[in-house]
């Protein structure tokens, strides 16, 4: 079955001019797993692809099974300039958690 | 001053932020500083445009409302206060606090300033300096430039607080530095202890942004839950002249402070962290790791740190036109058709004006706002709001935006309720240059001396 990062991770998001920052931390080591293998730069873009056309750098912290995606151009401009109602992309965090990952997940506990 | 043990107090995470946590920080945290980050990128642009009209101002707007708050019950503690709201005129700060403090019933004090981040002149005079964003020459944004300011680090900060100053009112320092600059001063920590100045960077970047670090920015009922969010308390960190850092917030206030909320704020507005450049040290926080030492109590391990890098890198504010924007609601059987009527009317409009405009975004909100998703697959919404927002050179094409949709009550679709007109708003945006250390001369001068 497929798993919702939303069941298995939180999130928070960050911005630096034209630039989002998200991370993607993991509830249990199950989960962790299963992000460290799914939640990849090419998803996270596929993902985010009609906000921008990246790129997405992943950074891995396992010791805090957290990952952290660094997706450029995806703030409309830059916070300063931008239209958007949210140009800080504050709520960029719910939307990386509405990332549906493929399935192999079952004994993932929805923690 | 050699102490074992320093505790630090966060007490503000931006301009606006949250008054009464700062002054229950200070009444109940037993602080030794409390620190007060309130200068976000492009503020002090704004700032220094106050200035220009009022050489007495430019501080942060709202210094003297959080001052009479925060700095008499700080100063009868014993607790001394580090702020950048002094933005682009520390000393314009420092002496708009003198005037208000006795009438505040504040204990006498002595106030230093840090000044010399501000450094438009020395933009001018290089033209030829590549743009972080984009390698752009910054000779483009020299007639548009509305300000240019280094981030300063800690190590003024210290010599604030090492002329014996109570109050020590900075412009442009980077936020984490606000934090460290007390540690240096307590400890005497040098520029060459690394691992030192990793944690005392790590412990400022993870208060700088107050309520972030202690459940704010975090609840999600039914998920992620924060117990008493509405009376969130603001963080505060042990720090031991050896380097070990332990974080925690205001004893018996609401919130919460755990290794998953240390762990969302540790990556907030980080890329790389193996290279987090602050002007102190470039952290490397890719092997921290944190420790529950009790309830709302954590212990940070696995800081490192490498030199500081030779530059200061500098934030220019710049002039880029205005933005006009507006929104209408619209609600029941047809709302959101009614919508898209409303903004092709606009649209119309705008155009048989002879207005036309750089960038023009239309969202429809309860919709796609926020995540800019494909609307054409949300259900339809019992109501929706229309918002049209446009960035262009000329103020009254922008200021038409958000009138002719707010005329949509009127002139619209059927329905149209709720319409508010924000007006047009002058852009401030920025954009970074690095520039050698030594072309930045900060001084600290005490301001009874002005």
């Amino acid at each position: 079955m497929s798993i919702r990062v939303y069941d298995i991770a939180h999130a928070r998001a960050g911005d630096k001019g034209n630039t989002s920052n998200i991370s993607v931390t993991a509830y249990s080591d199950e989960g962790w797993q299963v992000l460290r293998r799914e939640l990849t730069p090419e998803v996270v873009l596929g993902h985010f692809r009609h906000l921008t056309p990246g790129p997405v750098r992943r950074y891995e912290l396992p010791q805090l099974r957290a990952l952290n995606f660094v997706i450029e151009n995806a703030l409309g401009g830059g916070v300063t300039r931008s239209l958007a109602i949210d140009p800080h992309g504050k709520s960029l965090s719910a939307l990386m958690l509405t990332v549906v990952l493929p399935g192999h997940n079952e004994g993932v506990a929805r923690a | 001053m050699a102490r074992d043990k320093i505790r630090i107090g966060c007490g503000a995470g931006f301009a606006d932020d949250r008054i009464p946590p700062g002054v229950e920080i200070v009444e109940r945290g037993e602080l030794d500083y409390l620190a007060m980050e309130c200068l976000a990128e492009r503020t002090i642009a704004r700032e220094t445009l106050d200035r220009a009209k009022d050489p007495a101002k430019g501080y942060t707007p709202v210094l003297l409302e959080r001052m009479e708050a925060i700095m008499p019950p700080a100063l009868r503690r014993g607790v001394k206060i580090v702020t950048n709201m002094g933005a682009a005129n520390p000393m314009g700060a420092a002496r708009a606090v003198r005037k208000h403090a006795a009438e505040w019933d504040c204990p006498d004090y002595t106030c230093a300033v840090v000044r010399g981040d501000e450094v438009t002149d020395v933009m001018r005079a290089h033209p030829e300096l590549p743009l972080m964003e984009d390698g752009a020459r910054l000779e483009s944004l020299l007639p548009k430039m509305a300000s240019a300011n280094a981030y300063l680090g800690a190590d003024v900060v210290a010599k604030g607080f090492a002329t014996g100053a109570e109050l020590v009112v900075t412009g442009r320092v980077a936020d984490p530095a606000l934090f460290l600059g007390p540690m240096l001063h307590a400890f005497g920590w040098s520029y060459d202890d690394y691992p030192k100045l990793a944690n005392g960077t790590l412990a400022g970047h993870l208060l700088e942004c107050s309520g972030q670090l202690t459940g704010g920015c975090f609840a999600d009922p039914g998920r992620k839950e924060v117990e008493d969010l509405a009376g969130l308390g603001y963080p505060l960190a042990d720090v031991w002249a050896d380097g070990r850092v332990e974080v925690s917030k205001t004893p018996g206030s609401g919130g919460r402070l755990d290794v998953a909320t240390c762990t969302e704020q540790l990556l907030y507005e980080m890329h790389d962290p193996s290279a987090y450049i602050t002007p102190d040290c470039v952290l490397d926080a890719s092997g921290v790791t944190f420790r529950t030492l009790g309830h709302d109590r954590v212990g940070l391990d696995g800081a490192r740190g490498k030199p500081r890098t030779a530059t200061y890198k500098v934030v220019v504010g710049y002039f880029d036109g205005y933005m006009g924007s507006g929104e209408m609601g619209f609600a029941g059987i047809n709302a959101l058709a009614r919508a898209k009527l409303g903004i092709e009317v606009v649209k119309e409009r705008l155009r048989r004006r002879g207005l036309s405009y750089e960038e023009m975004r239309v969202d429809l909100i309860g919709m796609n706002s926020l995540h800019a998703n494909d609307a054409s697959l949300c259900p339809e919404p019992y109501e929706v709001r229309l918002r049209i927002a446009a960035r262009t050179p000329d103020k009254k094409a922008a200021e038409a935006v958000g009138a002719e949709v707010r005329s949509l009550h009127m002139q619209g679709p059927t329905g149209a309720g709720g319409g508010i007109n924000f007006g047009a708003r002058q852009i401030l945006a920025v954009k970074s240059v690095l520039i050698p250390r030594e072309w930045v001369k900060p001084e600290i001068v005490m301001e009874q001396a002005a």
